[in-house]
C-alpha cells in the first residue's frame, strides 16, 4: 500500500440514506410484529400495511444508496484500498449468513442426535420414555412425533435431486460468467449471466412445485409436522429465500452489464453477487447432504 | 495533517461541507459523530435500564408486593437485562471504537461510513419497539433476558412477535457494526502499522468483532425459531413435537457467552490502555496480553452449556463443560497478572481515568473468582439462579464493563470536548460509586448463599436485611451516575483548555492530534515507524 | 475479600436494627453427604480465591502506595518477560487441578441415581408441584400456604406474615431418612426448578422429558426450598417442603396416606348422590378458587388479561354448564390453564364452577351437583 491510496480514500459527506434504511427497518419490524401479532388473534389490522411500506422504503433506499455507490465508484473515486473494503466487507457478511444457517442446522443435528433418541430412551433417559412417552419410537426422519402427529418422507431423489443439479450447474455458469468478464468478452459475458439467472429461476420454481408437493394429501408434510417438518420448512425456505434475493442480485448485475458498467479489474458488485450465489450454493449442498439423504 | 478528504457528495447536489442542525446527525457518516452518537444513546439506555433497576430495588425493598404486579416485575427484569446488555454496554463500546479506533491506527474514518451511520440509526428504533412494549395491553416481554422455551413461546403473553423483530433489526446493527469495526482494522491502519505494533485496544475490538460477526447471527436463529414455536406452530422447543426446551438453550448460550466476553474484551482494551499511561510504564507482557485475548476468545465458544448445569445434560457434558470454564480462569489470570505488573515499579499517578481502571481491575477480579465457583458444577447445583448469580455478573458488568467505560470516557473526554473535566466533581463520581456499588453488590453474594432464587419479586423474611441495604447501595450508586451527566455537560460547555496530550504518560496517535480532534484526523497517514 | 466482608458485616449490624443471624451468611453444610461434598467443596474454592486474592490485590496496593509519582517513584523500564508470563500461566492451572478433581469425582457422585429404595415423580407446573409415589398409588400436589393477605400489602397494611412466610406448603413431600430416594422431575407447561439447598439437589423439570436426581437425607426433619427457574407471574411463589421422616413414622405415613386415599374414593362416590345446597356450594366453591384459580383469575374474578381471562362475565362462566365444566376439568392444552380433574374432588369441581357462576354478579344462579360433573365429564 502507498501513501497516496490513503490520500483518496473515500468518505463521503452525509447520506440520508441509513436514516432512511434504519426507518424502512424500523416499519419492517413494526409492521411485522403487527401482522404476526394480529394473525394469531385473528384480527385485522394496519401491520401487513407496514410491513410493506417497510419492503418499498428498503428497496428505495436499496436503489438510492447503491446509485450513489455506482455513480462514485464510475467517476471514479474509488481507490483500490476502498475496492477492499468493500470486498472484506462482503466476505464477513457472507460469514455472517452461514452462522444464521449454522443456528438451523445445528438445531437440525440436536434434534436427531439428541432429542428425538432421548425422547425415545436414549442416554439416561429411560424414563422419559417408559414415563411420558411409552409409545413413541425414535427414528429419524421423525414421521410421526411423540403426540403422535404423522408425516411422510420427502425423498432426495426427484426434484431435489434436479435442484441440486441446476444449483451447481449455476454455480458453474456464474464462475464462467467471472471469467468472461475478466477476459473481457462481454457477449460471453452476457450468455453465462442469463444462464445463471434462468437456473436460478428454474431452482425457485421447483422447490414451490416441491412445497406443494409436500403439501399434499399424500405427503402431509406441513410446517407443523414436528421436528422433521419444522426444520425441514425453515432451512429450505431461508435458502429459498436466499436464492430470491441472489437472483435479484444477479439480474441487477445482468441490467448493469446491459449498460456496459464493469471493467475487467473493476467489478467488485459483480463479485459480490456472485460471492453470494456460491455461497448459496455450498448452503444447498450442505442442506441436501443433511436435510435430504442422511 | 488537515488536507481534506475527498467528500463531495454526488447525489445531493449540496456542496456544504458540513451539516448543521439535526440534519447533521441524521445523515453523518463521520465516525467521531457517530461515535458521539453511540455514546449518547448508551447513557440515555443506562439511565433508562438504571430506572428500571431502580424500581426492582425499591420493590425488594422489603418482604410482600410493595409497588408492582409479580408479571410486571418480570417485565422489569427482562427489560432491564435487555436493555443493559444490547442498549448500554454494547452501544457503548461500539462508540469508544469508532471515536478512537480511526484515530489509533491512523485511518481518515471508519472503513465503511455510511454502513456506520446506518448501524447506528437502527438502534433507537429497535429500542423504540422493545421499550414501547410496556405501553400495549400484552405488556412487556416478562420471560428474562434469556427468554427460555417455553416460557417464551407457548405460555408469553402477546407482544412476543414484537421483542423477537426488535431484537433482529439489533442484531442487524451489532452485525454491521462489527464488520465495519474488522474491515477498518485489516484495511485502513497507516502504512507501518503492523498488527503487532497495534494498541492493545484495537485488538480486543478487533477480536470482539470477530466474535460478534460469528454470533449475532445465531441469535438471529433462535429467536426465529422462538417466533415460529409462538406463532407458527412448530415444534422446536416442544418435546410434543419432537423438539426440546433444553435446546433453545444450548442455541441461546451459544451465543450467550461469547456474548458476555463481547461486553468484557474491550473493557481489557480500555484499561489496557489507561493503566500504563498513569503507571507511566510500557504495558507488561503486550504479546502475552493479544494472545490471552485471543484464547479467550475461543474458549468462549466451548463454554456455553455452564448456564445450564441444572437441566440434565450427560454426565460427560457436565464435565467437558466444567472444565473448559475452568480454563477461562487462566488466559484472564495472564491479563490481570500483566496489570499487576504494569503498575509495579511505575510511577503512578491516581486521576479519575486511573482510578477507574484500578477498581475495574480488583472488582472485576472479584467477579470472576465468582465466576470460578460457578463453574464447578457440584456447587453451581447450589448457585444456579440464586442472587450469587447476580452477584457475580453485576461484578463482572457493572464493575466490570460499567467501570472500564467510564475509565474510558474520562480519558478521552480531553480529546473529545477540547476541554478537561471537572476533576474534583468526577472524583465525588468515582467515591460514591465505588462505595455504593459494593453496598448494592457484595450482599447479593450471601443472599445467594443463604438461598434466595433470582427474579422473584417477594421473599423470605430472612433475606430482608440484606434486601434493604442492597437498595440503599441501589439508589445511592443510581445517583452518583447522575454526577457523571453533570461532569460531562460541565466539560462539553467550558472548563480549562485541554493540550494535544493532557495525560503525561499517554502513547498513541490519537494524542498527536489537537484536542478537540479536528473534524477530520489522518487525512494524510501518519507515518509509523 | 474476606476483609471486606467483615467490614461490610459490622457497618450493617451497627446500623441495622433486626438481627442478622436471622440469615446465614455462608452456604448450607446441608444434611446428605453429598452436599457436605459440595460446601467443602465450595469453601475450597473460596480460600483458593481469597489466598489469590490477597496475593494479587496486596501487589497492586502495594506498588500504589510505594511506587507512587508523588513519593517520587521513577518509573522502571521492563516490559516483558517470557519466563514470568509462562509461570503465571502454569501455576494458575496447577490449581485448577488441583480444584478439578474433588469437583470431578463429587459430580459423579451426584449423577449416579442407581439403586434408588424410593422413586417419586416429581411434576412441576403454574406454580406448585406435583408428587407421585410410585408403586404406592399415592400422589397430590403441593401448593404455596401462606395466606395472600400476608404478601399483598400495596397498603402497607398486610397481616402479619410467618415465620416461613413464602416457604410453606399445604402438603408437604414425605421422604425416609437414610434411605436413596430418587427424583424423576418433570412439568407440565413451562421448565421449573426444584430446589432443597439442604440436599443440594437443584434440577430442571423440562416439559416432556424427565431428569433424574437423587439424596439420602441422615437427619430426620423439615427441609425447604424454592422453585428455581423463571416460570411465568408466581415464579416467586411455588416453595418446596420436604419432610423428612424416619423410616417407621414413614411407614406409618405411607398406611395413613392409602387410608385416606381409600377414604376419599368413597367419598366421591358417596358424594354422586348427595345433593349439596347452595350456599354450602358457594362457601366451598370460594375456599377452592381462592386457593387454585385466584392466582390467575383473580379474586375478583377479572383475571389479568390478555394472558388470563377474567370470569366476571365470560361467556364460559355464564353459557353453557356443560363446557364450563369441561374447561375446569380438562383445562385448555398449550395454556396456562390446567385440568383440574385430578386435583379436585368432584365436588370441589361442582363447587367452583357454581361459585364462579354466581360471584362477581355472574348471577346465573345455576348450582351444580357433583354427578352433574360427572356426567359432563363421562361424555
Ligand atoms: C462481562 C461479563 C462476564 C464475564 C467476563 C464473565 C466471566 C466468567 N463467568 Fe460469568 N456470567 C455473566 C457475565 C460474565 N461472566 C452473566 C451475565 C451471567 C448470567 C447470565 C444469566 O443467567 O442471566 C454469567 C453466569 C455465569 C455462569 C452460570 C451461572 C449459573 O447460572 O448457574 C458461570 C458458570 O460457570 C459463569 C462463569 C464465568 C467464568 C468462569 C468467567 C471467567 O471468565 C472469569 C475469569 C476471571 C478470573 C478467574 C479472575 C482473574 C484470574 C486470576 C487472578 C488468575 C488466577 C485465578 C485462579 C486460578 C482461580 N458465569
Ligand atoms: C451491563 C449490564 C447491567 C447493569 C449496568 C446493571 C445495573 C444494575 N442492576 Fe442489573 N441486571 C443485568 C445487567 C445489568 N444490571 C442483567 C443482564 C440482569 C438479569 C436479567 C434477567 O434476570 O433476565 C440483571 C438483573 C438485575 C437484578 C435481579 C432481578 C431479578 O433477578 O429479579 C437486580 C436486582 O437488584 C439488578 C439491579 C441492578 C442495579 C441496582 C443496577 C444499577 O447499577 C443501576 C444504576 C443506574 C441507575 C440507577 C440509572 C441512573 C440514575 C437515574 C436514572 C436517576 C434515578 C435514580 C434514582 C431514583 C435513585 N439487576
Ligand atoms: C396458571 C394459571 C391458571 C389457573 C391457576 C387457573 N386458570 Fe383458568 N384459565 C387460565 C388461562 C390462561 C385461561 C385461558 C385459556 C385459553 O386461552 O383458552 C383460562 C381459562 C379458564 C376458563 C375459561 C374462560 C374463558 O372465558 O375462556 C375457565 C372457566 C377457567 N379458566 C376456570 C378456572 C378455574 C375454575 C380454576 C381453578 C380451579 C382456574 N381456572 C385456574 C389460567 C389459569
Ligand atoms: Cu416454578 Cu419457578
Ligand atoms: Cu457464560
Amino acid at each position: 500500500m502507498t501513501t497516496k491510496e490513503y490520500e483518496s480514500y473515500y468518505v463521503p459527506a452525509h447520506s440520508k440514506w441509513p436514516i432512511v434504511g434504519a426507518f424502512a427497518l424500523f416499519l419492517i419490524a413494526f409492521g411485522a410484529g403487527n401482522y404476526v401479532h394480529d394473525l394469531n388473534n385473528n384480527s385485522s389490522g394496519y401491520g401487513g400495511y407496514l410491513l410493506i411500506a417497510g419492503f418499498a422504503l428498503i428497496i428505495y433506499m436499496v436503489y438510492g444508496w447503491f446509485s450513489n455507490v455506482i455513480n462514485e465508484s464510475m467517476a471514479g473515486r474509488y481507490s483500490h484500498q476502498m475496492d477492499n473494503s468493500f470486498r472484506q466487507g462482503m466476505s464477513w457478511f457472507i460469514f455472517s449468513e452461514v452462522m444464521f444457517f449454522a443456528a438451523f442446522f445445528g438445531a437440525l443435528l440436536y434434534a436427531r442426535q439428541f432429542a428425538v433418541p432421548w425422547l425415545g430412551g436414549a442416554g439416561n433417559n429411560a424414563m422419559t420414555a417408559e414415563v411420558l412417552w411409552p409409545e413413541f419410537t425414535a427414528s429419524w426422519p421423525l414421521l410421526k412425533t411423540p403426540d403422535g402427529t404423522e408425516t411422510n418422507e420427502m425423498g432426495w431423489y426427484g426434484l431435489p435431486l434436479i435442484n441440486t443439479v441446476l444449483l451447481l450447474t449455476s454455480s458453474i455458469t456464474a464462475h464462467f460468467a467471472h471469467v468472461a468478464l475478466e477476459q473481457n468478452k462481454r457477449s460471453q459475458l452476457k450468455v453465462w449471466m442469463v444462464l445463471t439467472i434462468s437456473l436460478g429461476i428454474a431452482f425457485l420454481f421447483f422447490q414451490v412445485q416441491e412445497y406443494g408437493h409436500g403439501y399434499s394429501e399424500e405427503m402431509q408434510l406441513y410446517l407443523t409436522s414436528g421436528i422433521y417438518g419444522n426444520t425441514f420448512y425453515l432451512l429450505t425456505g431461508f435458502h429459498g429465500m436466499h436464492v430470491t434475493l441472489g437472483v435479484i442480485m444477479l439480474t441487477v448485475m445482468f441490467i448493469r452489464i446491459l449498460k456496459g458498467h464493469f471493467t475487467p479489474n473493476n467489478h467488485f458488485a459483480f463479485q459480490a453477487a456472485s460471492w453470494y450465489w456460491h455461497f448459496v450454493d455450498v448452503v444447498w449442498v450442505m442442506l441436501f447432504i443433511f436435510v435430504y439423504i442422511i | 495533517m488537515t488536507t481534506e478528504v475527498l467528500t463531495e457528495d454526488l447525489s445531493e447536489h449540496n456542496q456544504h461541507h458540513k451539516m448543521t442542525g439535526i440534519k447533521r446527525w441524521l445523515y453523518t457518516t463521520n465516525h467521531k459523530d457517530i461515535g458521539t452518537l453511540y455514546l449518547w444513546f448508551s447513557f440515555i439506555m443506562f439511565l433508562t435500564g438504571g430506572a428500571l433497576a431502580m424500581i426492582i430495588r425499591m420493590e425488594l425493598f422489603q418482604p410482600g408486593l410493595q409497588i408492582v404486579e409479580p408479571d410486571f416485575f418480570n417485565q422489569l427484569t427482562t427489560v432491564h437485562g435487555l436493555i443493559m446488555v444490547f442498549g448500554a454496554i454494547m452501544p457503548a463500546f461500539t462508540g469508544l471504537a469508532n471515536w478512537m479506533l480511526p484515530m489509533m491506527i491512523g485511518a481518515p474514518d471508519m472503513a465503511l461510513p455510511r454502513l456506520n451511520n446506518w448501524s447506528f440509526w437502527i438502534l433507537p428504533f429497535a429500542f423504540a419497539i422493545l421499550i414501547g412494549s410496556f405501553f400495549m395491553e400484552s405488556g412487556a416481554p416478562n420471560f428474562g433476558w434469556t427468554f427460555y422455551a417455553p416460557l417464551s413461546t407457548t405460555y408469553s403473553n402477546g407482544s412476543t412477535a414484537f421483542f423477537v423483530f426488535a431484537v433482529h433489526i439489533m442484531g442487524i446493527s451489532s452485525i454491521m457494526g462489527a464488520i465495519n469495526i474488522v474491515v477498518t482494522i485489516m484495511n485502513l491502519r497507516a502504512p507501518g502499522m503492523t498488527y503487532m505494533k497495534m494498541p492493545l485496544f484495537v485488538w480486543t475490538f478487533f477480536i470482539t468483532a470477530y466474535l460478534l460477526i460469528a454470533v449475532m447471527p445465531v441469535l438471529a436463529g433462535v429467536v426465529t425459531m422462538v417466533l415460529t414455536d409462538t406463532y407458527f406452530g412448530t415444534s422446536f422447543f416442544n418435546a410434543a413435537g419432537g423438539g426440546d426446551p433444553v435446546m433453545f438453550q444450548h442455541i441461546f448460550w451459544f451465543f450467550g457467552h461469547p456474548e458476555v466476553y463481547i461486553m468484557i474484551l474491550p473493557a481489557f482494551g480500555i484499561v489496557s490502555t489507561t493503566i500504563p499511561t498513569f503507571a507511566r510504564k510500557k504495558l507488561f507482557g503486550y504479546s502475552s496480553m493479544v494472545y490471552a485475548t485471543a484464547s479467550i476468545a475461543l474458549l468462549s465458544f466451548i463454554v456455553w452449556a455452564h448456564h445450564m448445569f441444572t437441566t440434565g445434560m450427560p454426565l460427560f457434558g457436565e464435565l467437558f463443560f466444567m472444565y473448559c470454564t475452568m480454563l477461562i480462569a487462566v488466559p484472564t489470570g495472564v491479563k490481570v497478572f500483566n496489570w499487576m505488573a504494569t503498575m509495579w515499579r511505575g510511577s503512578m499517578t491516581f486521576e479519575t481515568p486511573m482510578l477507574f481502571s484500578i477498581a475495574f481491575v480488583i472488582l472485576f477480579t472479584i467477579g470472576g473468582f465468582s465466576g470460578l465457583m460457578l463453574a464447578l458444577t457440584p456447587v453451581d447445583f447450589q448457585y444456579h439462579d440464586t442472587y450469587f448469580v447476580v452477584a457475580h455478573f453485576h461484578y463482572v458488568l457493572v464493575t466490570g464493563s460499567l467501570f472500564s467505560i467510564y475509565a474510558g470516557a474520562y480519558y478521552w473526554l480531553p480529546k473529545w470536548t477540547g476541554h478537561m473535566y471537572n476533576d474534583v466533581l468526577s472524583k465525588w463520581h468515582f467515591w460514591c460509586s465505588l462505595i455504593s456499588v459494593n453496598l448494592l453488590f457484595f450482599p447479593m453474594h450471601f443472599l445467594g448463599l443463604a438461598g434466595m432464587p433470582r427474579r422473584i419479586p417477594d421473599y423470605a423474611l430472612q433475606f430482608a436485611d440484606f434486601n434493604k441495604w442492597i437498595s440503599i447501595g441501589g439508589f445511592a450508586f443510581g445517583l452518583s451516575q447522575l454526577i457523571f451527566l453533570v461532569v460531562v455537560i460541565k466539560c462539553i460547555k467550558g472548563g480549562e483548555k485541554a493540550p494535544a496530550k493532557p495525560w503525561e504518560g499517554a502513547e498513541g496517535l490519537e494524542w498527536t492530534v489537537p484536542s478537540p480532534a479536528p473534524y477530520h484526523t489522518f487525512s494524510t497517514p501518519p507515518k509509523i515507524d | 475479600m474476606k476483609r471486606r466482608n467483615l467490614g461490610w458485616l459490622s457497618l450493617g449490624s451497627l446500623l441495622s436494627y433486626s438481627a442478622w443471624a436471622d440469615m446465614p451468611l455462608n452456604l448450607t453444610q446441608g444434611a446428605t453427604e453429598v452436599s457436605r461434598n459440595v460446601y467443602d467443596l465450595h469453601m475450597l474454592v473460596l480460600y483458593i480465591c481469597t489466598g489469590i486474592g490477597i496475593i494479587v490485590f496486596g501487589i497492586m496496593f502495594w506498588s500504589m502506595i510505594f511506587h507512587r509519582k508523588s513519593k517520587g517513584a521513577k518509573s522502571a523500564s521492563f516490559h516483558e518477560s517470557t519466563k514470568i508470563e509462562i509461570l503465571w500461566t502454569a501455576i494458575p492451572i496447577v490449581i485448577l487441578i488441583a480444584m478439578a478433581v474433588p469437583a470431578t469425582s463429587t459430580l459423579i457422585e451426584m449423577e449416579d441415581n442407581s439403586n434408588a429404595d424410593v422413586t417419586i415423580q416429581i411434576t412441576g407446573s403454574q406454580w406448585k408441584w406435583h408428587y407421585k409415589y410410585f408403586d404406592q398409588g399415592i400422589e397430590y400436589y403441593s401448593v404455596l400456604s401462606t395466606p395472600r393477605e400476608q404478601y399483598e400489602n400495596h397498603q402497607s397494611n398486610s397481616a402479619i406474615k410467618n415465620e416461613h412466610y413464602l416457604l410453606e406448603v399445604d402438603k408437604p413431600l414425605v421422604i425416609p431418612a437414610n434411605k436413596k430416594v430418587r427424583f424423576l422431575m418433570t412439568s407440565d407447561d413451562v421448565i421449573h426448578s426444584w430446589w432443597v439447598p439442604a440436599f443440594a439437589v437443584k434440577q430442571d423439570a423440562n416439559p416432556g422429558f424427565i431428569n433424574e436426581a437423587w439424596t439420602k437425607v441422615d437427619q430426620p426433619g423439615i427441609y425447604r426450598g424454592q422453585c428455581a427457574e423463571l416460570c411465568g407471574k408466581d415464579h416467586g411463589f411455588m416453595p418446596i417442603v420436604v419432610e423428612v421422616k424416619s423410616e417407621a413414622d414413614y411407614q406409618n405415613w405411607l398406611i395413613e396416606q392409602q387410608q385416606l386415599i381409600a377414604q376419599s374414593a368413597e367419598a366421591e362416590k358417596a358424594s354422586l348422590n348427595s345433593s349439596l345446597a347452595m350456599d354450602e356450594l358457594m362457601q366451598l366453591g370460594e375456599q377452592v378458587y381462592l386457593a387454585n384459580c385466584a392466582a390467575c383469575h383473580q379474586p375478583t374474578g377479572l383475571g389479568l388479561p390478555p394472558a388470563f381471562p377474567a370470569l366476571k362475565n365470560s361467556p364460559v362462566a355464564t353459557g353453557d354448564i356443560n363446557e364450563h365444566i369441561i374447561t375446569v376439568f380438562n383445562g385448555r392444552v398449550g395454556t396456562g390453564m390446567q385440568g383440574y380433574g385430578k386435583q379436585l374432588t368432584l365436588k370441589e369441581i361442582a363447587a367452583v364452577v357454581t361459585y364462579e357462576r354466581n360471584a362477581w354478579g355472574n348471577n346465573t344462579g345455576d348450582s351444580v351437583q357433583p354427578a352433574d360433573v360427572n356426567a359432563a365429564v363421562a361424555k
